[in-house]
C-alpha cells in the first residue's frame, strides 16, 4: 500500500479549507457589505402602480352638474396569453373589423408579448357591459377603468373649458408633478382651478414577476397612498338660464354675461358661437380641437372676457356718473339738443339720433342723447381749470374705478383688460399737450379708442344696481365640501361714485326701458327693469347691438349685459334677449310674444362666409400664445386686422399700451 | 480510530457522513418547494410538483443507499471495469437516442423518466480509477501508470464533451486530487496547474497587457525579496516569461484559432458579454437575489427574487440563490459548513482504509463533490463562470441525487467493511 504521500491529505484538506473561505468572504461581501443588490432586488420587483384620482364635479348654483366623469374603460391585452379566443365574436363587440383586430394586436405584440398594452381606448359604458359579459371568453384580455369628462346638458363650453394630456412645458413647469399621459386644465375653469380638481395621485406598491406580471401588493399595502378625488366646485352659472342663453345666442356672434349684484356671481356666461364640451372629450379630442381651432367664426374665442368692444351708448351711464361726481353736472343740468352736437367751432358736429330739444339728464339716459354726453365730456375736459391731458388723466382714473381699462380678475384664465387709452397715448397722436375734448369728442359717448369686454359692461350695470360698488365678477362660489369662497371675491370694491349720485341715471334706465325710451322692446310686465341700449358704430359692416340692464330696479337681483355683433340696432336684438333673461331668472317664464320669442331664436346673424382668410387664423393663434409680442409687430399687423370681424379692436389698440 | 471487527453492521456505518448527506437533502428539498412556491397557489404537497417529485428521488435515494449497504462490497471493487464500460456504452447510446435538451444532448428518455449518463460516467470513472491505481505492482508512481490512469479519466471526458456538456465533462479533471495524493502529480505541479487555469480564465476576461504588467510586478518584487540566491532571481525570470508566454498563447488561441460563434459562446459562459437575456442576465439576477438577502434573509418562501421567477433555473443550478436569499448569510454559512464538513470527512474516512482501492475511491468522491460544490456555488456569485453543473443532493433532478448518492454511498460501503486499524 502506497501511504508515503499521507501528508497530502492536509494539503487537499487545506484546498478544501481555503476555497470554502473564499466563498464565504464573497458571501459576506455580497450579502452584507454591499446593499446595491437588497436596491435591485427591490427594483428587480416593485412596480409603483399610480392610482389615478376622480377629477372634481362642477355643479351649478343650484346643485345641478355641469360637468362630471363618466366611466370609461381601456381595453388591455397581453398578447402572450391570449389563447383560443372568438375573434369574430370579440370585433362584433367592439365594433371592429378583423384587420383592425390583426393592426390591434400587432401593435401590442410590438410593445411586449408579456406586458399589458391598450388594445383600445376608452370605451363607452354601453359597449363595454356587452363586452364584459362575454370576457370570460377572451383569455388574455383585461380592461382598465378611467374616467372622462362629461357634460350632460352640452353648455358652457368656454366657461368650464376642457382638459388634455400634458405636454412637456407643463410636465417640466409642474417641477415633476405631472407625468406623461396625465391629464391637465387646457382652458376655463379646468385651468383655472386645475390644483383643486385634480386631486391626489395614489401609489400602489405592485409587486411583479420576471414577466413583469402583477404578483400582489408588497409588504401588504405598507407603503401605499390612496387617491384623494379632487375637489368639487359650485359654480355660480344657472343652468337653465345659461340653457336659455344659449339658445337665445345661437347663430349668432357676441357674449351675454348676467352677474349677481350682491355677490358678484356670474349667473350666465355665453360666447357665441359655441361648441359642444363633449367634443373635447375622449378619442377624438385632437381632430375637434383643430377644427374648432380653425373655423372661422372662432368657438374657442372667449368673447365675454377676450373681446373688446367700443361700448357705445351704455357708456353714457357711465359718463353721467362720473360727471356727476366730478361736479361738472348735477341732476338739474340740461343741455339743448338741436340733433348733434357742434364741436371744433361749430365745423364739426356729432350727430344725435333725434332731435331732443331741452334734455335732462334723466332723459338724457332714456333718449340716449348724444349731445348732452358731447357737452358732458367737454365740462370734464376743458372746464375744470386743468390741461387737457391733465383733465383727461382725472376721468380715465374715475373710469377705472368702474372696472375699465384692466382686467376685473375672474376666475378664468385669458381675461383680456380693455383699453382706455392714456393722455399720453392722444398727446403723441395730436403732437403736442395743448388737446381738448373736441380732439376726442367720439369718446364722450363710447366709441373712438375705448375698448370694453362684455364682462366689464356687466359689471358696471351691477355697479349701478349697487349704487356705487361691485364684487369682482366670478364662476366659482363654492370649493369643496365646504364651499369655501375664494377671499377676493368677498371684498367689496368702491367704483368711486357716491350713492345719491345714481338715481337721476337709473331713473332715466327705466324710463328707456318702461315708458317708450330706447330699451321700451324689454319691458316685462311686473318688473322694474333699467336697461340701456347701445349701438356700436363698426366701421366694417352691420352696427354691434348692445343691451345692457339690471332689475327690479329696487333690490336687484340681476345685472346683464348683452352684445350681439353685426345685428343693426340695440333695441332689435339685443333688448329682448336681455328681457327673456331676466323674466326667466326672476319670475321663471317668459311672457314675450311667442312670435318675437321665434324671432330672436331663428334668427340667423353670422356674417356672410368670407373667402378663407389663412393668414388671419395664423396670426390669431400667434396672439393668443404669445402676449409679450413687440408692439411693434402687432402695429405693423393691424391694418391687416382690419378686415376681422371679431377682434379688430382690441387688436387695434393694443399698441397703444 | 478502533473500529472492531465485533462492531455491529449498524455500528460500523459512518452516521456523521449519513447525517451531513441527510441534511443536506432535506435543505435541497426546502430550497426547491421555496424555489417554485407560487404565493397565488399555494397548494398542498403535490407530487406533480419539483418539490414533491424531489421527495420521491429521496426517499428512493436512500432506499438505493440501504441497498448499496447491504451488496458486498467485493462486488463494487471487481465489477469496476463492467461499470466502466456500460456506462462507456450509455454515454455513446446518448449521442445517438439522447435526447436535447438545451442544446446538450445529455438524457436518455426511459418512460416518463431521463437518465442523464454523464452523472454516472463520474461514479464508474472513481471506481476503475481506483481498480487500476490499486492494482500496479509497481509501488512506486511511475509516468505509465499516471498516463493510464489518465487515460481512464480523459476517454469519458471526451464523450462527454461531444453531447457537449462541458459542465460536467471539466467535473472530470477534479480527480488530479486523486493522482496528486497517490504520488503520480507533485505539489509544484498542483501549484503551476492551478494558476495555469487561473491564468487561462483571468487572460479571457482580462486585457492580457495588464496581466503580464501584473505578473511583473509580482515576480519583480519576490525576485527582489529573494535576491540574495541568485537561482531565485533566475527562477522568477523564468516564471515571468513562461506565465507571459502563456497568458499571450492564450489570448492568441482565443481570437484567432476559435471561430467566432465559439468565441461568443465563451464569452457568455465567463459573463463577459453584456448579454442581459443569456448569461449575464442569470449571473446579475443570481447575485441580485443572494446580495438582498443580507445578514438573516428574507426569511422562508419569502424571497421575492426566487419567488418571481427572476432568477432562472432556480431549483437546479441557481438553488443556492434561494438559499442565500431566503436564509441570508448566516443560512449561507450553515450549508457551506456542512458542505466542508462531508469533504473533510470524506477525506478523514479515505485516510483511515485499508485499501488502496477505498482511499483512492474516497478521494475520487471528495474530489468530485469539491468541483461540483465550488463551482456551483462559485458561480452563483460571481467569482467563477457560469458552468452548468448541479449542487450536489440540494439541486433538484433524479439523475444526479441518484448519481451522488450511490458515489457516496459505495464509499461509506467501503467503509463499514473495513477491517482492523487504519493501515499506515
Amino acid at each position: 500500500m502506497n501511504n508515503s504521500f499521507f501528508n497530502r491529505k492536509y494539503v487537499i484538506q487545506g484546498i478544501f479549507i481555503a476555497i470554502a473561505l473564499v466563498i464565504i468572504a464573497r458571501l459576506f461581501y455580497l450579502q452584507i457589505i454591499d446593499d446595491r443588490y437588497l436596491l435591485s432586488a427591490n427594483n428587480n420587483v416593485m412596480r409603483k402602480v399610480i392610482v389615478y384620482p376622480a377629477r372634481g364635479v362642477i355643479l351649478d348654483r343650484n346643485g345641478q352638474v355641469l360637468v362630471q366623469n363618466e366611466p370609461v374603460y381601456d381595453i388591455m391585452v397581453t398578447p402572450r396569453e391570449v389563447k383560443d379566443i372568438d375573434t369574430l365574436l370579440l370585433c362584433d363587440l367592439l365594433g371592429i373589423d378583423s384587420t383592425d383586430f390583426k393592426t390591434r394586436m400587432q401593435k401590442a405584440r410590438a410593445h411586449s408579448p408579456y406586458r399589458a398594452s391598450q388594445f383600445m381606448k376608452q370605451v363607452s359604458s354601453t359597449t363595454f357591459a356587452k363586452f364584459q359579459e362575454h370576457l370570460y371568453k377572451f383569455r388574455g384580455f383585461y380592461y382598465q377603468n378611467r374616467t372622462v369628462r362629461s357634460y350632460p346638458d352640452s353648455i358652457a363650453a368656454q366657461f368650464l373649458g376642457y382638459i388634455q394630456e400634458v405636454n412637456e412645458r407643463d410636465i417640466k413647469k409642474s417641477d415633476g408633478f405631472y407625468r406623461p399621459g396625465d391629464y391637465i386644465g387646457a382652458s376655463g375653469v379646468e385651468r383655472a382651478y386645475e390644483d383643486l380638481l385634480r386631486g391626489k395621485r395614489g401609489v400602489k406598491n405592485q409587486m411583479v414577476d420576471a414577466l413583469n406580471r402583477p404578483k400582489g401588493s408588497f409588504m401588504e399595502g405598507k407603503y401605499d397612498t390612496v387617491a384623494v378625488t379632487g375637489d368639487g366646485l359650485v359654480s355660480s352659472l344657472d343652468k337653465d338660464l345659461q340653457i336659455l342663453a344659449e339658445r337665445l345666442m345661437k347663430n349668432k356672434l357676441g357674449s351675454v354675461v348676467a352677474i349677481e349684484p350682491s355677490t358678484g356671481e356670474i349667473l350666465s356666461f355665453v360666447s357665441s358661437p359655441s361648441y359642444n364640451p363633449n367634443l373635447m372629450v375622449g378619442r377624438e379630442l385632437g381632430n375637434n380641437y383643430m377644427k374648432l381651432l380653425h373655423d372661422e367664426s372662432k368657438p374657442m374665442f372667449i368673447r365675454p372676457i377676450q373681446a373688446s368692444y367700443p361700448p357705445g351708448s351704455v357708456f353714457k351711464v357711465v359718463a353721467a356718473l362720473t360727471g356727476q361726481q366730478a361736479g361738472v353736472i348735477n341732476e338739474q343740468t340740461v343741455f339743448y339738443c338741436p340733433g348733434g352736437y357742434r364741436y371744433g367751432g361749430g365745423r364739426a358736429i356729432m350727430r344725435c339720433t333725434h332731435v331732443d330739444g331741452a334734455t335732462s339728464l334723466v332723459k338724457s339716459i332714456k333718449m340716449s342723447c348724444n349731445t348732452y354726453y358731447g357737452y358732458v365730456y367737454a365740462k370734464m375736459i376743458d372746464s375744470r381749470g386743468l390741461s387737457g391731458p391733465k383733465a383727461y388723466d382725472l376721468w380715465k382714473e374715475a373710469l377705472g374705478k368702474f372696472g375699465l381699462g384692466h382686467r376685473l380678475g375672474i376666475d378664468l384664465p385669458g381675461e383680456k383688460p380693455g383699453l382706455v387709452p392714456t393722455s399720453d397715448f392722444y398727446t403723441k397722436r395730436y403732437g403736442n399737450g395743448s388737446w381738448r375734448s373736441s380732439y376726442n369728442i367720439s369718446l364722450s359717448i363710447g366709441q373712438g379708442e375705448l375698448g370694453i369686454t362684455p364682462l366689464q359692461m356687466a359689471n358696471i350695470m351691477a355697479i349701478v344696481a349697487n349704487r356705487g360698488f361691485y364684487y369682482r365678477p366670478h364662476l366659482i362660489k363654492g370649493i369643496g365640501e365646504k364651499r369655501i369662497v375664494k377671499e377676493e371675491f368677498t371684498e367689496k370694491i368702491f367704483a368711486g361714485v357716491d350713492a345719491k349720485y345714481y338715481e337721476p341715471v337709473i331713473e332715466g334706465m327705466s324710463q328707456a326701458v318702461n315708458q317708450g325710451g330706447t330699451g321700451a322692446a324689454s319691458r316685462i310686465t311686473g318688473i322694474e327693469m333699467c336697461g340701456k341700449t347701445g349701438t356700436v358704430q363698426n366701421p366694417h359692416g352691420e352696427n354691434h347691438a348692445v343691451f345692457f340692464a339690471f332689475a327690479p330696479r329696487h333690490n336687484p337681483k340681476i345685472a346683464i349685459a348683452v352684445f350681439v355683433e353685426n345685428a343693426g340696432y340695440g333695441g332689435t336684438w339685443a333688448a329682448p334677449i336681455a328681457s327673456m333673461m331676466v323674466e326667466k331668472y326672476l319670475k321663471d317664464t317668459i311672457s314675450l310674444p311667442k312670435y318675437i320669442q321665434d324671432r330672436v331664436y331663428n334668427a340667423n346673424l353670422l356674417p356672410k362666409p368670407k373667402k378663407p382668410k389663412t393668414p388671419e387664423v395664423k396670426k390669431d393663434s400667434t396672439q393668443t400664445k404669445n402676449k409679450t409680442t413687440a408692439p411693434l409687430k402687432s402695429a405693423a399687423l393691424a391694418p391687416k386686422e382690419e378686415r376681422s370681424v371679431l377682434v379688430h379692436h382690441s387688436q387695434v389698440r393694443r399698441n397703444h399700451e | 480510530m478502533n473500529s472492531g471487527q465485533n462492531k455491529s453492521f449498524f455500528g460500523r456505518i459512518d452516521w456523521i457522513t449519513i447525517g451531513l448527506w441527510f441534511a443536506l437533502c432535506i435543505i435541497g428539498l426546502f430550497n426547491i418547494h421555496a424555489a417554485v412556491y407560487d404565493a397565488e397557489n399555494p397548494g398542498l404537497f403535490n407530487l406533480a410538483t419539483n418539490y414533491g417529485k424531489q421527495s420521491i428521488y429521496i426517499f428512493t435515494a436512500l432506499i438505493i443507499g440501504i441497498c448499496i449497504l447491504i451488496i458486498d462490497s467485493r462486488f463494487f471493487m471487481s465489477s469496476a471495469p463492467v461499470i466502466y464500460f456500460i456506462v462507456v456504452l450509455l454515454l455513446i447510446a446518448v449521442l445517438i437516442v439522447g435526447r436535447n435538451v438545451a442544446g446538450n444532448q445529455a438524457w436518455i428518455p426511459l418512460g416518463s423518466f431521463r437518465l442523464q449518463p454523464s452523472e454516472f460516467g463520474k461514479l464508474a470513472t472513481c471506481l476503475t480509477l481506483a481498480y487500476y491505481l490499486s492494482n500496479q505492482t509497481n509501488k512506486n508512481p511511475n509516468m505509465k501508470t499516471l498516463f493510464i490512469g489518465a487515460c481512464i479519466v480523459l476517454f469519458p471526458v471526451g464523450l462527454v464533451m461531444l453531447q457537449p456538456d462541458t459542465g460536467s465533462a471539466l467535473a472530470f479533471f477534479s480527480l488530479v486530487f486523486v493522482f496528486y495524493r497517490e504520488g503520480y502529480l507533485s505539489t509544484g505541479f498542483l501549484i503551476i496547474g492551478g494558476l495555469a487555469i487561473f491564468l487561462f480564465v483571468l487572460a479571457l476576461l482580462i486585457n492580457q497587457w495588464v496581466i503580464i504588467g501584473v505578473i511583473a510586478l509580482l515576480c519583480g518584487f519576490l525576485a527582489f525579496m529573494m535576491r540574495k540566491k541568485r537561482k531565485n532571481v533566475i527562477n522568477m525570470l523564468i516564471l515571468f516569461v513562461v506565465s507571459s508566454v502563456y497568458v499571450l498563447c492564450v489570448d492568441f488561441a482565443y481570437e484567432d484559432i476559435l471561430q467566432p460563434h465559439q468565441r461568443n459562446r465563451i464569452d457568455i459562459i465567463l459573463g463577459k458579454m453584456d448579454d442581459p437575456k443569456g448569461q449575464g442576465y442569470n449571473l446579475n439576477q443570481s447575485k441580485i437575489a443572494i446580495g438582498s438577502g443580507q445578514l438573516f434573509g428574507k426569511g422562508y418562501l419569502q424571497g421575492t427574487q426566487t419567488k418571481y421567477n427572476f432568477v432562472p433555473e432556480q431549483s437546479t443550478d441557481f438553488i443556492f440563490c434561494t438559499v442565500g436569499e431566503e436564509w441570508g448569510f448566516v443560512g449561507s454559512v450553515f450549508l457551506i459548513s456542512i458542505y466542508l464538513a462531508l469533504l473533510l470527512r470524506i477525506v478523514n474516512i479515505a485516510e483511515r482504509q485499508r485499501t488502496a482501492f477505498a482511499r483512492i475511491y474516497a478521494y475520487g468522491v471528495a474530489s468530485i463533490l469539491f468541483f461540483h460544490f465550488f463551482i456551483n456555488i462559485g458561480m452563483t456569485i460571481g467569482i467563477v463562470p457560469v458552468i452548468g453543473i448541479p449542487l450536489p443532493f440540494i439541486s433538484y433532478g433524479g439523475s444526479s441525487l441518484w448519481s451522488f448518492t450511490i458515489l457516496l454511498f459505495i464509499l461509506l460501503r467501503f467503509d463499514s467493511s473495513r477491517k482492523g486499524t487504519v493501515g499506515i
